[in-house]
């Protein structure tokens, strides 16, 4: 192979890069570039000048045997000097040169909207982009109950330690353990930051910061605003990036939707976007291009994400050639109200902060729950020993608070067992009535009134109640339409986020060159199951702290690039591509609505592929998406026009890619033998129904590598080393 | 139940519009309102016709999408409630239902139900944000305590979700409630007091440049605003203003 491959020179190399011919020598000097002398003078062959431009490290250990095409770039060394090690060595970018490189971003949540501000305030240029009207509306600002953060200030045992174990351990041992330590390193700074910007965290009397907890933690790390943690962090990553907008360091694109990735010579040089007030189909260049775009939880039709999230960005890459890693690892969230009927067109979540307070249970008695369902009882008249808090009785040590993957699948076996309390007998009750009386208790002994006053107890209690969840407790009657202070709520799990996603390297670039995702649309920190509060975490993380970093990695090798033409036939393909697409998608002048075939999608995931998984049925699913696929390519009506504002168009390219994903979100889960955090498969379990892994065979990532529209794709196994951390069976008992 | 539509349609930006009628049967009354208008817009499409254009995202009444006037009301009849958070059971069998987009001189409408408010972008652009760099070299987040009641006030003005129902509901399109309420949140704590002045400046600046109207004191922005912001907002937006022209 080696001698048959064609050798260049180090001017040929210097031009390919776009470098001098100094820069090669001196990587070839440090190792970076492998060279051989031929005649005396250096020779590099071409397939170590892709491994090269692929940003792969020569000597990094992971990966060698397990024939991984990639390398991870996780630096060697302690745990604990692994990020401080790989800033000390990674390539920087002067001021000069910064400001003649350009960078897109695609999307403005968490993550999106604070590397936007980051990559501006260094002093690159930034190109932003959203689907919505306004970068404030990304869905992170839904997020509720809070966000995560190594700070101990309730000294209550915390430490970065503690938190990148809780988050190992919470993955069910399926995440990159060096990330995941960045991760925690990072947090602290996360609101340190937050605070510097304004963002009003909740605050005890002291005027310090106030804390909770969360699920299958047993500290209080987690700094919250109300309900509305994520709005409030959302907003403040606007107002930075607003700051940079004013300074002329970003140009916001709202309401602009990225269509395709323009890949130049390897490298990710630009994306077409689609405007959707007027329709025209954009080209913008830039030097590299980082995904924000969330997570594909709308592949399910129904989810707690916003109606307009969607794969689109993620997927247009996947495409390229960048790799999808873990796309079956989906978090189906405990705590959402349930369905009402066949007209939902969302789910909404209630946050899992509310289990610190409320106690979730069944009736003991079928007869009990039968009558409930039809309306003959009411569960205020079920007495306490009439009552399954099943979740206190399967795992006294955490009892609410365990893990959202642990929490839905005992709800779901609960009602498949016959306990479930609403007419569909899909839902089971979280109370707070014990806590009204615990705080209310407290309140009068506090504040010298007669605790023996029931009356007055339950107001006291119900006030402090309103005051930690009031939005909560109003959204829930809003929808529900009861008073959840004096019933208890009717929830039931919910697809609610996705731990899988674009493949990416330590510094958080995908498998092609140029090309970064970020926050929910990338696979690394979360494994199996993310904890809660740890979202948020993770977009300001990556978007802050992480990114702003590495992407120098690579740029620093495109610093004599000059600026991007979108002249290149790479750029008219990629949009002549886009025009195709949506001349054939509107080409029929009747038929079904994009709508119907992305319900028809949701109720096969939901089936097939939702809180628990058999082969037989992901068989069938992947049957039947194709089948279904080609039924929308074929049959697939959008009214309007494509030169104007039609959101049917819009909806109709987010629901062809859901359409492929599903695909390869069963072809996923069927080629993972095992049960592991939200991935849950019926023939590998305990006898007791936990999840049953494997860690023998399966302690990889599974990365998926597109082989073209026929083929089946291909299955690259990023295995996953554990060097500090000994893996274990999860127990929450 | 049974209920007649009617809507606002208008093409584009440039071509005039008009309220046409529909008539929606089998509601439901656990259906949001926006679920409703999905229904009919699935029986548009299913008829060949082109399906009503409106705003929405999140559906859990906080991303400040979604921006219907509904029988004259901003977000509808209910209090403290955005559109998508309103339900069918809000109305009644055989009720007339209006439904337009919110109006507003500096909102355009893009289409049916669209507006554009791009406006309250540039509004926070130019001041709406503390000028601390993100890299992370700050002071420990406990380094200022700051007391839990301005925290508290501070934490009800950032609460608003930008969505213009101040400005659909204010006989002068105002945006003074929207303004107030970012200004008074960084007046309300010790990060925000460095540049205060300059902030209020840009911002009403900017606001007025857009176009919006001023403020009359009749309230009607905080009795429509969903997340019931306090028009005491607009009063501290008038104190900071005023301060910061007398030093």
């Amino acid at each position: 192979m080696e001698n048959k491959a064609k050798m260049l020179s180090i001017k040929v190399v210097a031009e390919t890069l776009n470098v001098s011919q100094k820069t090669i020598r001196r990587h070839i000097n440090s190792g970076k570039i492998n060279s051989v002398k031929l005649g005396g003078v250096h020779r590099i062959s071409e397939s170590e000048l892709k491994r090269f431009m692929a940003g792969e490290v020569v000597d990094s250990n992971a990966n060698k045997d397990s024939g991984f095409p990639l390398s991870n770039k996780v630096p060697s060394g302690p745990l604990e000097n692994k990020w401080s090690k790989h800033k000390g060595n990674i390539n920087l970018v002067s001021p000069a040169n910064k400001r003649n490189i350009d960078i897109i971003v695609v999307g403005t949540g968490l993550a999106g909207a604070s590397a936007s501000a980051t990559l501006a305030e260094l002093g690159y240029n930034v190109k932003s982009f959203c689907f919505q009207d306004s970068p404030r509306r990304a869905h992170s600002i839904a997020a509720q109950g809070g966000i995560n953060a190594a700070k101990n200030y309730q000294g209550d045992g915390d430490s970065n330690y503690r938190l990148f174990y809780d988050t190992i351990k919470g993955g069910d041992y399926r995440s990159r353990e060096a990330n995941v330590y960045r991760l925690a390193e990072v947090s602290a700074n996360i609101i340190d930051q937050c605070v510097a910007q304004g963002v009003p965290f909740a605050r005890d009397y002291g005027g310090l910061l106030d804390n909770r907890s969360f699920g299958g933690v047993l500290v209080s790390r987690t700094f919250y605003a109300k309900g509305q943690t994520g709005q409030q962090l959302l907003l403040g990553a606007y107002s930075a990036l607003n700051r940079q907008i004013n300074r002329g360091k970003v140009d916001m694109y709202s309401r602009h939707e990225m269509m395709e990735l323009v890949v130049v010579k390897g490298k990710a040089r630009g994306i077409i976007t689609r405007n959707l007030v007027n329709g025209k189909i954009e080209r913008h260049g830039a030097h590299a291009v980082v995904i924000a775009s969330g997570g594909y939880g709308n592949v399910f039709y129904l989810s707690t994400n916003a109606m307009g999230s969607n794969v689109t960005a993620g997927w247009k890459i996947y495409k390229k050639g960048a790799f999808f890693a873990n796309p079956c690892y989906t978090q189906i969230h405990p705590t959402c109200i349930p369905v009402s009927g066949e007209h939902q067109s969302k789910l909404t979540l209630m946050s899992e902060s509310l289990r610190n307070d409320g106690r979730i249970w069944v009736p003991k008695k079928l007869e009990d729950a039968d009558k409930i369902r039809k309306n003959q009882m009411k569960p205020t008249e079920i007495t306490e020993e009439n009552r399954d808090y099943y979740l206190e009785r399967r795992y006294p040590a955490f009892g609410n608070l365990v893990p959202r993957d642990v929490a839905s699948r005992a709800a779901k076996e609960r009602c498949d067992a016959g306990y479930g309390v609403n007419k569909t007998g899909q839902a089971v009750y979280l109370d707070f009535s014990s806590a009204i009386i615990r705080y209310g208790k407290e309140k009068a002994t506090s504040t010298g009134q007669d605790t023996n006053n029931i009356d007055l107890i339950k107001k006291l209690g119900k006030e402090i109640i309103k005051a930690k969840y009031g939005n909560l407790f109003q959204m829930y009657e809003k929808i529900a339409d009861e008073n959840p202070y004096e019933t208890p709520m009717k929830i039931f799990p919910a697809v609610h986020y996705t731990m899988g996603g674009v493949w990416v390297d330590y510094n958080l670039m995908t498998s092609i060159p140029g090309c970064f995702a970020i926050g929910e649309a990338n696979f690394s920190d979360h494994g199996a199951n993310r904890l809660g509060a740890s979202a948020l975490m993770q977009g300001l993380a990556d978007g802050y702290f992480v990114l702003p970093y590495t992407i120098g990695d690579y740029l620093a090798n495109d610093i004599k690039t000059g600026s991007i033409s979108i002249e290149s036939k790479e750029f008219v393909e990629a949009e002549n591509a886009v025009n195709n697409f949506i001349e054939k998608i509107t080409k029929n002048k009747s038929g079904n609505s994009v709508d119907y075939y992305h319900r028809k999608l949701g109720k096969i995931m939901w089936d097939k592929c939702g809180m628990s998984r058999n082969q037989k049925g992901l068989k069938e699913a992947i049957k039947e998406i194709k089948e279904l696929r080609k039924d929308f390519h074929n049959n697939v009506f959008v009214p309007g026009f494509s030169n104007g504002y039609n959101e049917e168009l819009a909806k109709a390219g987010r629901v062809a890619d859901f359409l492929e994903l599903g695909e390869l979100f069963a072809i996923d889960a069927l080629s993972r033998e095992e049960s592991c955090g939200g991935h849950f498969r019926e023939e590998h379990q305990t006898k007791e129904g936990e999840a049953l892994r494997n860690d023998k065979d399966y302690t990889y990532a599974s990365c998926w590598e597109f082989m073209g529209e026929q083929n089946h794709p291909k299955l690259n196994k990023e295995h996953l080393n554990f060097e500090f951390i000994e893996l274990k069976s999860r127990s929450y008992k | 139940m049974d209920l007649q539509l009617k809507i606002w349609r208008q093409k584009n930006k440039l071509n005039k519009g008009e309220i046409k009628n529909y008539s929606i049967k089998n509601i439901e009354p656990d259906m949001s309102f926006l679920e409703m208008l999905d229904i009919l817009n699935q029986g548009l499409i299913s008829s060949g016709e082109e399906p009503v254009a409106f705003d929405h995202d999140c559906r859990e009444g906080i991303c400040g999408a979604c921006s219907l006037v509904i029988n004259g009301a901003p977000h509808g009849p209910d209090k403290g409630t955005t559109t998508c958070q309103l339900h069918m059971r809000r109305f009644n069998d055989g009720d007339t239902i209006y439904i337009e987009p919110f109006r507003g001189n500096s909102f355009p409408v893009i289409k049916d139900l669209v507006v554009d408010r791009s406006a309250f972008d540039r509004i926070q652009q130019a001041g709406g944000y503390v000028s601390v760099n993100t890299s992370g070299n700050t002071v420990d987040a406990n380094a200022t305590p700051i007391p839990k009641p301005d925290a508290d006030k501070a934490f009800e003005a950032a609460a608003c979700i930008g969505c213009g129902a101040c400005v659909a509901a204010c006989k002068n399109s105002s945006a003074m409630l929207f303004v107030g309420a970012k200004v008074s949140q960084y007046a309300h704590l010790p990060q925000g007091k460095v540049e205060a002045k300059e902030r209020v400046t840009n911002m009403v600046k900017q606001m007025d440049k857009e176009g919006f109207g001023n403020c009359t004191n009749t309230g009607a922005c905080e009795a429509h605003c969903p997340k019931e912001i306090s028009v005491e907002n607009i009063a501290n937006l008038n104190r900071e203003y005023l301060l910061s022209k007398i030093k």
